[in-house]
């Protein structure tokens, strides 16, 4: 019995942790261009935008 | 394998798209339409050619919607970004940033935060509610609803705003809709749960259920936005292409600048095959396509000093333009203007849905009022009364119902979408579903605008086109247009006889180019070739105007062309009802009266002649080429060239509405089933969980199978 107020805000605070990335992910555009992640993966080189900040 | 090819440092980079966000606001980011971008290759293909740009700080491109946006140093223009971009192979148009702003997707967002919030309480108040469920004892039942109400109190307040929002406005303006139910059930759950959590009478609580009622109505609300969104910023982008700058001709020499900044008495130059931005004045003899405003569609001579109307293209050479009015005050933009209004009235039109919601809502809150009068009565139990009457709304629900018909129109849309054609209108489905007469506008729908010649040799071609350059006569010019893929052939001693045509030398005979037996033909020295001018069909205009009647559907044409010209094309295409000579405002009362017969009509025109009609009419499609005023009238935009959209748009349009009825009849058996079982009061929140959920998979479901 005594374990479950351990447990319970544990869970809660890793559901919390998920929902935080969740909001993250959202706020930082992820889901603007799905088909364009997806097409992503397949490329097999540095995003032209990065090479010169390496 | 080298370090970027492993799916995780790809996953870093959205932080280009943040280093372009961070600009967002300054003037220096652009967006550029890629239409014809399609996979990975072309994403690296474009970013690497813009990489290799001085003027170019960052490009991040987005494939699902077909753009690519930059961000510029200060100083620098698109210029060099699209020229390099189209050398390298890829078609890029400059798009009006203006125009697409207010789309970046704020209500998505939101809608899409709220569901992750909801879900979330959601599974932790279930994975707490399933120990109460498989009989948790005293303590920890209570604990549990109180772990319970902490979690889905903060949640409901923030997950459910869009539902009770809606209810209020609706509510204020003495209407009802679906989210009324909706509203009232999550409150009354939640308030009724916060009363058995303090008073600890050992009941039911209800957090889980109204925390799942919104989870699932956000997913359902989301995804129909999603849908819309994604044609609501494709119709944008249409617009956006019609860039909005002008070469103003000043005493210093050429700039570009925004038609909005073009004053009266301002020069500008103007292309040929340009569209004309604004009302002005020519200054120079040319010829004009007026088709898009009149129907005509015969070239037009307009002299020196002539008045011409924005909409209007130049044909055959440059043209300089003294502009007569702002481009805010154009015969385009009045016109347009009177369309918006008159749109108004369309959105009258209510959809199945609201009538369901009308129908349903009375009757829910009926039962649930019915069942706790009678449970009060019968046991005078106030509390038991209140607990059935709560489980009573939250079983009869309309999750289903609510997610029924937003599901089937999400789907039909987006499949539309896929297919190339957007509609712009929530009720535009219901209403192309009711369509039983197609009325078609001929010139810029059924046909493409442009005149367009027979195949000719090349030599008689460059012959003619000779001839035809060297005349300003309408048909002449029609000529020079539809053969300006030929080169001409050298000719001398040329003249134009006025009634004859024009005659010259071609290798020392004499070849003339002049009136014929019907429409204009070539003299050669030992035959004669008749030119006669063709507008081409349209792709699939044969095709659809078949398949609609053997649909059974009525097809009309209407033209604002003489009725011989539009006569010959509507026996080409089999069509029997012909109005031809029509003005523009008797296109709309064509409509009307159409209406009166009692026929629901289906206008497709482009022209701003047709706007007029394309308001009037039940449902309205226009082609991508047509003029803005006509796009922004019409419920739907056709992408595609091909006019067998229109028969595939009714097709979806009839399973969509056979879909949504299916649904209804499901939400309808269900709620059947579960309404007695609520008011006997034999209701428990697991079984409201498991029927909610079940009868919302199965309305999903069957909005997605093919």
């Amino acid at each position: 019995m005594n374990i479950l107020i351990v447990l319970i805000p544990v869970s809660v605070l890793l559901g919390a942790a998920g929902l935080a990335a969740c909001l993250w992910t959202l706020r930082a555009g992820q889901y603007e261009d799905l088909e364009g992640d997806a097409a992503r993966i397949l490329l097999d080189e540095e995003p032209a935008f990065f090479s010169d900040e390496g | 394998m080298t370090i970027a090819a492993c799916p995780g440092c790809v996953v870093a980079a959205p932080s280009a798209d943040a280093v372009a966000r961070s600009l967002t606001e300054s003037e220096a980011a652009l967006y550029l339409a890629l239409p014809q971008i399609r996979c990975a290759a072309c994403i690296a293909g474009v970013e690497r050619v813009l990489a290799k740009l001085p003027s170019i700080q960052a490009a991040r491109v987005n494939l699902g919607a077909k753009r690519v946006r930059i961000v510029l140093l200060p100083g620098h223009d698109a210029s060099a970004a699209l020229q390099a971009l189209n050398s390298a192979g890829f078609e890029a148009h400059e798009l009006d940033a203006a125009a697409l702003r207010p789309t970046s997707d704020d209500t998505g967002r939101r809608l899409l935060a709220r569901a992750a919030v909801a879900g979330f309480a959601m599974m932790n108040v279930m994975a707490v509610s399933v120990a109460v469920w498989s009989g948790a004892g005293d303590i920890t039942r209570e604990m549990f609803h109180w772990v319970s109400a902490a979690i889905a109190l903060p949640a409901l307040a923030f997950s459910a705003v869009p539902f009770f929002a809606s209810a209020a406005v609706a509510l204020r303006a003495g209407r009802m809709n679906m989210d009324v139910p909706i509203a009232l059930a999550i409150l009354l759950a939640a308030t009724t749960s916060l009363y058995e959590t303090f008073a600890a009478t050992g009941a039911h609580t209800w957090f889980d259920a109204a925390l799942s009622l919104t989870f699932f109505l956000l997913v359902g609300r989301y995804l129909e936005h999603r849908a819309r969104a994604t044609a609501r910023s494709a119709a944008a982008e249409l617009t956006a292409l019609e860039l909005p700058r002008a070469t103003r001709l000043t005493a210093a020499g050429r700039e570009t600048v925004d038609v909005a900044a073009l004053m009266p008495e301002d020069r500008i130059a103007l292309a040929a095959g340009a569209r004309i931005p604004v009302d002005g004045i020519a200054e120079a003899a040319a010829m004009v396509d007026r088709s898009a405003l009149t129907g005509e569609a015969e070239p037009i001579a307009i002299a020196s000093g002539d008045p011409v109307c924005a909409g209007e293209v130049i044909l055959g050479a440059p043209l300089t333009l003294r502009v007569a009015r702002r481009a805010e005050d154009s015969t385009l933009r009045r016109l347009a203007a009177l369309v918006e209004v008159a749109e108004t009235g369309k959105h009258r039109y209510s959809g199945i849905a609201d009538r369901a919601a009308r129908l349903y809502a009375p009757v829910v809150h009926g039962l649930a009022a019915l069942a706790f009068v009678v449970w009060w009565g019968l046991t005078g139990d106030l509390h038991h009364a209140v607990a059935v009457a709560t489980a009573t709304l939250i079983i009869t629900c309309p999750c289903a119902l609510a997610l029924a018909i937003p599901a089937v129109t999400a789907a039909m849309t987006g499949r539309l979408f896929r297919g190339g054609v957007l509609l712009k209108s929530p009720t535009a489905l219901e209403r192309l579903a009711e369509v039983d007469m197609v009325m078609f506008d001929k010139t810029g729908t059924l046909t493409e605008g442009l005149a367009q010649l027979p195949d000719l040799d090349p030599a008689p071609a460059s012959v003619a086109l000779g001839l035809a350059q060297a005349s300003d006569h309408p048909a002449s010019r029609a000529l020079a247009i539809a053969l300006a893929a030929h080169s001409p052939a050298a000719l001398s001693d040329l003249h134009e006889v006025p009634g004859e045509g024009v005659c010259g030398l071609w290798n020392g005979a004499p070849v003339r180019m002049g009136r014929g037996e019907d429409g204009p033909a070539l003299y050669l020295p030992n035959r004669c070739i008749p030119l006669p001018l063709y507008e081409r069909l349209r792709t699939g205009a044969v095709a659809v105007v078949e398949a609609l009647q053997g649909q059974g559907l009525e097809v009309a044409m209407v033209s604002g062309d003489t009725q011989a010209r539009a006569d010959a094309l509507a026996a080409r295409l089999g069509i029997a009802q012909v109005y031809a000579g029509v003005r523009p405002e008797d296109k709309a009362a064509l409509v009307h009266s159409m209406a009166e017969r009692g026929k629901r009509v289906l206008m497709v025109g482009d022209g701003l002649n047709d706007t007029a009609a394309l308001v009037a009419a039940h449902a309205s499609l226009a082609p991508a080429t047509a003029l803005d005023a006509a796009r922004v009238a019409s419920d739907g935009v056709m992408l595609r060239g091909d006019l067998c959209a229109v028969e595939e748009i009714l097709r979806l349009a009839r399973r969509a509405r056979s879909r949504i009825r299916q649904n209804l009849a499901l939400a309808a058996v269900y709620n059947a089933v579960a309404i007695p079982v609520a008011v006997l009061g034999f209701a428990t929140p697991l079984m409201a969980a498991v029927v909610m959920s079940s009868s919302s998979i199965f309305v999903v479901l069957n909005a997605v199978r093919r």
